[in-house]
C-alpha cells in the first residue's frame, strides 16, 4: 500500500449506509482520506455523492455505519457539533447570507464552528481570507451585487476561516465558464499545495485529474472503484457507470 | 464609534424628556404615555426574538397575563418587587419550556402553538380557579400611583433597549442575523440554532411577563379575560412590524403612532376595532412591509442618490 | 362507550373541516389562520337560513358552498398570489401569508360581529334523541356525522379518481415537477384554496347543527383543524382523518370527564405530544 498506513486517517468512513424510504442513496461505502490529502468524490448524476457529502457534515444522519474524524465517531452527531469538531463545507447550490455584508458572510464561519474569533482577531483573518480568494475591496458591499463565482469565492471563504480539519467541496466549480474556471481550480491548488485536506466532489473532470492523487467513484449509491485517479478513470466499470450500460 | 455615542446622547435626551410627562400631565395625556411605554417594551422585546429569526410570536399576551397574574394573586403575601421578580422567573421557566418544545420545529408549527397559547392559559387558569373554588377575579390594591408605573416601565423599556443594543453587538447576536438568514449555513458554521434562539425567546417573554407584573396595579381588578386578553399580542406584532423590525428603534416608531390611533379608533369605532386592526394587518403587509424604518431608510437612500445624481 | 361514540361522531365532522385546511396548506402552500372564519361564516349562513326558512340546514350548503368557494378563490387570486410573486424564498412567504391572513381573520370577524352581533348563535334541528346501544344520542349528531362522511368520501375518491385531483395531488407533492409536466400551478393552487375553503364551509355547516358559534370562535377552530393536519401528515388525507378520530375523542373525553372548559388544552397535549415525538406527522416520512 502506501506510506499512509501508518498515521490515523484524518477522516474515515465505514460501512455507512442512508437510505431515503426506499430507495438506498448510499449503500454500505467505506473509505478514507488521509491528512494533507485531496480526494475526488466522483460518478454520474443521483450516485449519492451529495448524500455522502451531506452524512459527513451532519446534514443528514447514516442508518448505519461510522464516520471518524481523527479517530472520533462523528456520524449521528448534530451538524453544528461537526463544525466545532472541524468539518466545514461548502454547497452544491450556492449558499449567501443576503442580508449581511461581504465581510459579516466571511465572518459567519469564523464564530462558532472550528475556529473561535471576534472582534479585531475576526476582521483580520476575514479580511485576509478575502483578499486570499480574490474579494478585497468590496468588504461592506451587500452579496446580492456578487457574480455567481465570487459568491462562491465568498463561500469558500466563510468555509476556511474556521480553519477546518476536514474541508469539503461540493461541486464548487459547477457553474463556471472556462476563464473562471482556471482560477476556480488554482485557487483550490494553493489550498492543497498548504497542505489541506479535502474532499472534492465533482463533475469537471480536468479539475479532478489536476487536483485530486486519489479518487473514490460512487453510482446507484454504492462504492463502484477507488485508486489513483488515473488508473480509477481508466477503469471499464467506471466508464461504463457514467455513461450508462447500454454503451458499454 | 463618533456615531454611536451621538445615538446614545440623543437616546439619554429622549428618554428624559419621556421621564418628564408625569410633571406637565397627570389625566388622559398621562395614561396614553402608559400605553406608549408599556407598548414600546412588548413590542421591543418581541422583536429583539421575531425580527432577526423571522418566528412570529403571537403568545406576548400569554406572558404578559403570566406576570400580571403573579402579582394578583400574591399582592397579599408577599412585597410587590418581590412579585415582579417572581413573575419574571415564571415566564422565563415557562417560555423556556414552550420554546424547547417548540423552536427545534419549523417556523409555521410555532406561530400556529402561540397563537392559541393566551386562549389555553386562559382556559386552564378559569378551571383552576373554579375547581379550587376561588373567585375568578382578583384585586390588586396598591397605592402605587400611575406615575411611578410610568417611570418604572420608562426604565424597563431603557433596560430593553440596552440589552437589545448590546445583543446586536454580541456572537449571539450576529448567530441569530445568520440563522434568520439561512438556518442550514448557521449550522454548518457551527451554530447551536436551536439553543440561540431559545435563549432569545426567553429574554424577550420574560420582558414581556416583567411588564404585566408593573402594569398590574393599575387594574385593580383583574381576570382570566383580561389578563390573558390575545389582542395584545395582535397589537404588538402590528405595531412592530408598522414600525419596522430590522432596527432596534423600529419598533418605537410603530408604537407611538399606533397607540395614538388606536386611541382615537376605539373611542370612536368602538364596535369596528376588529375589522379595523384587519385592515391594518393587510395594509402592513402589503403596502410596508419594511414598515415606517424601511420607509424612512429608501428615502434617505433616495435623496443621496438624488445627491449624487 | 357513550364518549367513544360522541367523539367519534365529532371527530367524523373534525374529520372534514381538516380536509379543508390540509387542501389549503398541502397543494397551495398558505398556511390560512383565516380557515376558522370561513368555518364560523359558514356555521352563521346555515343559522341565518334555518331561522329564516325553516328548511333543512343541508339544503343551505346548496348556497354556503359555492359562495365559499369564490370567496376563498378570490382570496387566493388576489390577495395571496401577490404574495407569492413576491416572495424571494418559502420562508418570506410564510411570514407573509399568516400575517395577511391572520389580517383577513379579523375582517371576518369584524363583518361577522357587524352583521349578527357578537351573540352566541344556535338554532335547533334534528334534536330528537336517538337509541344507540342503550345510550341516546343527538339526531342531529349522527346526521352531522354521516354528512360529513358522504363528503370526506367524494372528495377522497375525486381526488384519487379524477385528472384534476390527481393534478393537484401532483402539485402537493412537487410544484416545480408539477409545472414540468405542463401542470398549471397556479390554478391548481387557487382551485385547490377555493376547494379547501368550500370544504372547511361544509364543515361549518355541519358543525352548526349541534354547536353554539359566536364570531370569535374561529381561532379556536383553526387550531383545532392545525393540529390534525400536523398531525395527520401534511399530505396525507387517511392520516387527517384518524388524527380527527384523536381529537374527537380526546376533546370529548375531557370535556366529559374533567372540564368542558379544556377542549383546547386536550388540543394542545395532543399538538405538544406529536411535536416531540413525530413531528412529520402519524403516516409521515421524516424528510430532509
Amino acid at each position: 500500500m502506501d506510506n499512509h498506513v501508518t498515521t490515523q486517517p484524518a477522516l474515515s468512513i465505514q460501512d455507512v449506509t442512508r437510505s431515503f424510504g426506499g430507495l438506498v442513496a448510499v449503500n454500505n461505502v467505506s473509505f478514507d482520506l488521509h491528512e494533507n490529502e485531496v480526494i475526488g468524490l466522483i460518478g454520474p448524476n443521483g450516485s449519492g455523492k451529495t448524500t455522502m457529502m451531506n452524512l459527513i457534515s451532519g446534514a443528514l444522519k447514516p442508518n448505519n455505519g461510522e464516520i471518524r474524524l481523527y479517530g472520533e465517531n462523528i456520524a449521528g452527531a448534530p451538524a453544528a457539533d461537526i463544525a466545532h469538531r472541524g468539518v466545514a463545507r461548502t454547497f452544491q447550490i450556492v449558499r449567501m447570507l443576503p442580508s449581511l455584508t461581504v465581510l459579516e458572510n466571511a465572518e459567519a464561519g469564523g464564530v462558532f464552528g472550528h475556529a473561535k474569533m471576534w472582534g479585531a482577531e475576526l476582521h483580520d483573518r476575514a479580511r485576509e481570507l478575502l483578499q486570499r480568494v480574490g474579494l478585497e475591496g468590496i468588504e461592506n458591499r451587500p452579496v446580492s451585487t456578487l457574480t455567481y463565482i465570487d459568491q462562491k469565492r465568498l463561500e469558500l471563504a466563510r468555509a476556511l476561516i474556521s480553519d477546518p480539519k476536514v474541508l469539503l467541496l461540493d461541486e464548487w466549480l459547477a457553474g463556471l465558464n472556462p476563464s473562471e474556471l482556471r482560477t476556480g481550480i488554482a485557487l483550490i491548488e494553493q489550498l492543497a499545495n498548504e497542505g489541506r485536506t479535502i474532499i472534492i466532489v465533482e463533475h469537471v473532470m480536468d479539475a479532478i485529474r489536476s487536483l485530486c492523487s486519489r479518487c473514490v467513484v460512487m453510482s446507484s449509491g454504492v462504492k463502484i472503484a477507488e485508486g489513483g485517479t488515473a488508473e480509477v478513470l481508466a477503469d471499464p466499470e467506471v466508464i461504463r457507470a457514467y455513461l450508462g450500460d447500454e454503451n458499454a | 464609534m463618533n456615531s454611536e455615542v451621538r445615538t446614545f446622547g440623543i437616546a439619554v435626551i429622549l428618554f428624559l424628556a419621556a421621564a418628564t410627562l408625569p410633571l406637565i400631565s397627570s389625566g388622559y395625556l398621562l395614561s396614553i404615555g402608559v400605553s406608549i411605554a408599556v407598548y414600546t417594551v412588548l413590542a421591543t422585546s418581541w422583536t429583539l426574538f421575531s425580527g432577526p429569526t423571522n418566528y412570529i410570536s403571537l403568545a406576548v399576551a400569554a406572558f404578559f397575563g403570566i406576570g400580571m397574574y403573579v402579582v394578583a394573586g400574591g399582592i397579599d403575601l408577599l412585597p410587590f418587587p418581590v412579585l415582579v421578580l417572581i413573575g419574571a422567573v415564571v415566564g422565563a421557566l415557562f417560555s423556556a419550556i414552550v420554546g424547547l418544545a417548540t423552536l427545534r420545529i419549523s417556523g409555521v408549527y410555532f406561530v400556529i402553538f402561540t397563537l392559541g397559547l393566551a386562549e389555553l392559559i386562559r382556559q386552564v387558569v378559569s378551571w383552576g380557579q373554579a375547581t379550587m373554588g376561588t373567585s375568578s377575579g382578583l384585586y390588586v390594591l396598591t397605592d402605587f400611583t400611575d406615575p411611578q408605573i410610568y417611570w418604572a416601565l420608562l426604565v424597563l423599556a431603557a433596560v430593553v433597549f440596552l440589552i437589545g443594543w448590546w445583543i446586536g453587538r454580541s456572537r449571539l447576536g450576529f448567530a441569530l442575523r445568520i440563522i434568520g438568514n439561512d438556518e442550514v449555513v448557521a449550522v454548518h458554521s457551527g451554530i447551536n440554532t436551536a439553543r440561540a434562539k431559545v435563549i432569545l425567546f426567553v429574554i424577550s417573554c420574560t420582558f414581556a411577563s416583567i411588564t404585566g407584573a408593573l402594569v398590574a396595579p393599575r387594574y385593580s381588578y383583574v381576570e382570566p379575560t383580561i389578563a390573558f386578553n390575545p389582542f395584545i399580542s395582535f397589537q404588538v406584532v402590528i405595531m412592530a412590524l408598522l414600525g419596522g423590525v430590522h432596527r432596534l428603534w423600529g419598533p418605537l416608531l410603530g408604537v407611538i403612532p399606533f397607540t395614538i390611533l388606536w386611541e382615537l379608533i376605539s373611542a370612536n369605532f368602538p364596535t369596528q376595532t376588529t375589522l379595523l386592526l384587519g385592515a391594518a394587518f393587510l395594509l402592513i403587509v402589503y403596502f410596508i412591509p419594511h414598515g415606517i424604518v424601511g420607509l424612512i431608510e429608501s428615502g434617505i437612500q433616495k435623496w443621496k442618490g438624488d445627491q449624487h445624481g | 362507550m357513550e364518549i367513544i361514540i360522541i367523539g367519534l361522531l365529532l371527530g367524523g365532522t373534525y374529520a372534514l373541516m381538516a380536509m379543508g385546511l390540509q387542501l389549503q396548506y398541502g397543494v397551495a402552500r398558505i398556511m390560512n389562520l383565516a380557515n376558522g372564519e370561513v368555518l364560523v361564516a359558514a356555521a352563521f349562513g346555515t343559522f341565518w337560513f334555518f331561522s329564516a326558512t325553516q328548511v333543512s340546514p343541508f339544503v343551505a350548503l346548496i348556497g354556503i358552498v359555492p359562495l365559499a368557494f369564490v370567496v376563498n378563490w378570490a382570496i387566493y387570486r388576489f390577495l395571496m398570489l401577490p404574495l407569492v410573486k413576491r416572495a424571494k424564498n418559502q420562508g418570506q412567504l410564510e411570514v407573509d401569508s399568516i400575517l395577511a391572513t391572520f389580517g383577513i381573520s379579523f375582517i371576518f370577524i369584524g363583518i361577522l360581529l357587524a352583521v349578527f352581533g357578537g351573540d352566541y348563535l344556535s338554532y335547533s334541528y334534528m334534536a330528537s334523541p336517538v337509541h344507540l346501544l342503550g345510550e341516546t344520542y343527538g339526531l342531529n349528531r349522527i346526521a352531522a356525522f354521516l354528512g360529513s362522511a358522504v363528503l370526506c368520501v367524494g372528495l377522497y375518491v375525486w381526488l384519487n379518481r379524477t385528472r384534476a385531483g390527481l393534478t393537484l395531488r401532483a402539485v402537493a407533492v412537487n410544484p416545480s415537477a408539477a409545472s414540468l409536466v405542463s401542470i398549471n400551478v397556479v390554478n391548481a393552487s387557487a382551485l385547490a384554496f377555493a376547494l379547501g375553503g368550500a370544504v372547511t364551509a361544509a364543515g361549518g355547516m355541519m358543525l352548526s347543527m349541534f354547536l353554539t358559534f359566536d364570531a370569535s370562535l374561529g381561532v379556536i377552530f383553526t387550531l383545532k383543524a392545525l393540529v390534525i393536519v400536523i398531525m395527520g401528515g401534511v399530505s396525507d388525507i387517511r392520516g387527517a382523518i384518524l388524527a380527527a378520530f384523536i381529537l374527537g375523542l380526546t376533546e370529548t373525553v375531557v370535556a366529559i370527564l374533567v372540564d368542558p372548559g379544556l377542549t383546547l388544552a386536550a388540543a394542545y397535549v395532543l399538538f405538544l405530544i406529536i411535536l416531540l415525538v413525530r413531528p412529520q406527522g402519524l403516516f409521515g416520512r421524516r424528510t430532509s
